[in-house]
């Protein structure tokens, strides 16, 4: 049993999406970087953004997490505590600290002269803040500052523990290797307790090996934590096995959405994924599995 | 391998090339900063042309180029990454040795047997500027916000402890508070507008804020008498008892309360602990806050704004704190800079007081409390211990800043201890729950 349980009570059987995207738009002067993208993403469920390089996935992920205001659509969040939530309504650190959306980004972003333990602890920022009267507490050496501190502190053990980070805690965080970094930023996104985790293509650059054990520990968080993940990649053939569900963009559009068995076979994403330049981005034994399953069809 | 190699190894064609480069660079800017000088002439000003100075302080660039490229190929420098475990462990087993040394130094420091009335002021001076120092490094060195008007906030302080103090009679004691609520409202007022900005532009737009506050303080006459500055601004008592050689028969002196004889270094001494006090409350402010979420928050903000966002903290707020907290330091500094000196006046708050501020906190070693003491004693203590050197006194000042910066790139200290270690966590709980646990 973990000891962080569920923050989510209900189950896959809940009715409604946990995050609802509609007709989502993205544009920067004349370039439409998305355009027009609705989908919806379940509670407990793995859902995985793919496309080729520059499809607009990472714009995507950008106005959820509100670094960019969308030109058009509405972003709805369905929070199992707090109701409702329009997303793009809300100013872009409240969506982390009220929706409980949590990101990783591409380019991995740690607080690299700070201690890993200390990163943990510095993305569990806005519950001890409450927890200490913001900081006072703490600066007058009251005992309600020290618990709140000790459960945080517990907190960024287990996801340690999870992660396999335990020995590296004191390390600064911008002396991991590169493997472990892409694993500590999974593990800070999960400190801040969301409801909604998402993911850009941590798998890039890692190795086959550390590749599967991100996707066992993507399967954990979403089995025990029930939270929601979006995973963004770059590579079908990742995605394939762990995602309930997939959502495809090409130059901005949606190509398709649907189970991977569904997408798999999908004329259109074929297309996209087998088209004289595009191809380049897939493994030939994946490029050749699309064309059998999309042939079979 | 090329036809550029006229002699010598590729390093050293190259270290001449720079040399050349640099060489040119220090031709252009001595031409008209050395090469000619303005001279009082019967008819008005005439122009005098100094060309040897020119040519020496260029063969002076060269050579001192070369001399620094050929010690770098000797002894190359260390990469500039964090310190190897094994430095940094030394480093800290110093700090922690070093800081209580200190400490103790400076309270024994007024009863050592050299420590006359001139040792006393000038250690007096250093101590302001490592309070300034440390004020400065909450937001610069945790915040990573780059402040080159922080010497607004020192005015703001000591114009209100003297325009308090003269126009209401409060005590120096009432009046801290006060300075330091004004000071950090005022950081408040200009963090609002200009923390969106980052790096460059906050710099300039606080270095232009530094400007604005002088320029006002000389403009507004009626409130700070202008040009001519505040004098007569009322001297601190020892906790409302006056340092009087000569009291009135029944009002009580320091020393008629101590039953000692009178000295005028009793009120030195007395401000010289006032100003310990006051840098040393600063100091342990800054250790306490860097462990709790908000100092937290700052250095994480430092390290990477976007991923602060991304975790919900509030970037504007957290920096606006920081600017304020930092501000109130200051405003602290101020006052107790009016009471020692009893008159000021717009000169004394000018960028170069910034620059100075600044430079301590950075030649520190950003963020290192131990390092900008050091920093303070080297730049403020150093200049006044070799006055002799008269007028070259600001060379060797700023020899000695581009000796620091080649030696110690990052800073004299420049090292961070993390504010929490999760194996010190571990055994203070332990031992926090040991004695629970043998309950039965
Ligand atoms: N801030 C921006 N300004 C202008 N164009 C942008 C911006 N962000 C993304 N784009 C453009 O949007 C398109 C999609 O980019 P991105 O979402 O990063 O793709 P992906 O993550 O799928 O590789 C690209 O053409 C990119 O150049
Ligand atoms: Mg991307």
């Amino acid at each position: 049993m973990p000891p962080f349980a569920p923050a989510a009570g209900g189950g896959n059987e809940q009715p409604t999406a946990l995050l609802k995207v509609e007709h989502l738009t993205m544009r920067f002067g004349g370039l439409v970087a998305v355009d027009d993208v609705s989908f919806e993403a379940p509670n407990a469920g793995i859902t995985a953004i793919i496309g080729p390089n520059g499809a607009g996935k990472t714009t995507v992920f950008n106005c959820l997490t509100g670094f960019y205001k969308p030109s058009v659509g509405r972003l709805t969040l369905s929070h199992p505590r707090r109701g409702p939530l329009y997303l793009e309504r809300m100013e872009g650190f409240r969506i982390p600290q009220v929706a409980g959306v949590a990101r990783t980004f591409q380019n991995v972003r740690l607080f690299g002269g700070m201690s890993v333990l200390e990163n943990l602890i510095v993305a569990q920022h806005n519950e001890l803040m409450h927890a200490s009267f913001f900081s006072l507490a703490g600066l007058l050496g009251l005992g309600r500052y020290r618990r709140a501190e000790a459960k945080a502190v517990e907190r960024a053990r287990y996801w340690l523990d999870r992660v396999g980070l335990t020995a590296r805690a004191d390390w600064d965080a911008a002396n991991l290797p590169y493997g472990e970094q892409r694993r500590l930023e999974i593990a800070r996104a999960m400190c801040s307790q969301p409801v909604l985790l998402c993911l850009d293509e941590p798998a890039a650059g890692l190795n086959p090996r550390e590749s599967s054990d991100l996707n066992r520990l993507l399967i954990g968080i979403r089995d025990e934590q029930r939270i929601g993940i979006l995973l963004i990649e770059h590579d079908m053939s990742v995605v394939m096995g762990i995602s309930d569900k997939i959502v495809v963009l090409d130059h901005g559009r949606q190509i398709a959405e649907g189970e991977p068995r569904q997408v798999r076979a999908d004329p259109a994403v074929i297309r996209a994924y087998l088209g004289e330049d595009e191809n380049e981005d897939l493994p030939p034994e994946v490029a050749r599995d699309l064309a059998r399953d999309g042939g079979s069809a | 391998m090329s036809g550029a190699r006229l002699f010598g190894p590729a390093w050293l064609t190259e270290g001449v090339k720079e040399a050349l480069l640099q060489a040119l660079v220090a031709l252009i800017l001595a031409v008209p900063l050395i090469g000619l000088k303005t001279v009082q002439e019967p008819g008005g000003l005439g122009l005098q042309t100094r060309w040897p100075a020119v040519a020496i302080a260029v063969a002076c660039v060269f050579v001192g180029r070369l001399l620094l490229v050929i010690a770098r190929h000797i002894w190359p420098p260390r990469p500039k990454a964090a310190h190897s475990p094994v430095v940094a462990a030394r480093i800290r087993r110093f700090v922690r040795l070093l800081g209580p040394a200190t400490i103790a130094f400076a309270l024994l420091l007024p009863f050592l047997p050299f420590a006359d009335r001139y040792v006393l002021d000038v250690s007096i001076l250093v101590l302001t500027y490592v309070m300034l120092g440390w004020g400065l490094n909450i937001v610069v060195g945790l915040a990573g916000l780059l402040d080159l008007g922080y010497v607004a906030f020192y005015a703001v302080g000591a114009y209100s402890y003297a325009l308090f103090a003269a126009n209401f009679g409060l005590s120096f004691w009432a009046c801290l508070p006060i300075a330091g609520a004004l000071a950090a409202t005022f950081g408040i007022l200009l963090g609002f507008p200009v923390l969106r900005l980052r790096g460059d532009y906050l710099a300039i737009v606080t270095l232009g804020f530094g400007e604005m506050i002088r320029v006002i303080l000389i403009n507004w006459s009626s409130l700070t008498n202008g040009p001519r500055g505040i004098s007569g601004i009322p001297r601190p008592d020892f906790f409302g008892v006056p340092f009087n050689p000569s009291p009135a028969p029944d009002a009580s002196a320091f020393h008629t309360l101590f039953g000692i004889a009178y000295s005028p270094i009793q009120r030195v001494i007395f401000l010289y602990y006032l100003i310990l006090v006051l840098a040393l409350l600063t100091n342990l402010f800054t250790l306490r806050i860097r462990k709790l979420p908000v100092g937290r928050a700052w250095e994480a903000l430092r390290e990477d704004e976007i991923a602060c966002r991304s975790l919900g903290i509030n970037p504007t707020n957290t920096k606006l704190t920081a600017f304020a907290i930092g501000a109130m330091f200051a405003g602290f500094a101020g006052s107790f800079f009016a009471t020692r000196q009893g008159f000021i006046s717009p000169e004394s708050f000018t960028f170069l007081e910034s620059a100075i501020i600044l430079a301590i906190v950075v030649l520190g070693g950003m963020g290192s409390q131990v390092g900008i003491v050091i920093a303070a004693i080297v730049l403020i203590g150093g200049p006044e211990l070799v006055r002799e050197l008269e007028e070259y006194r600001m060379l060797a000042f700023g020899g000695l800043m581009v000796l620091i910066m080649v030696w110690r790139p990052r800073g004299l200290l420049a090292f961070r201890e993390p504010t929490i270690r999760l194996a010190d966590f571990d055994r203070t709980a332990r031992a926090r729950s040991e004695p629970a646990a043998t309950v039965p």
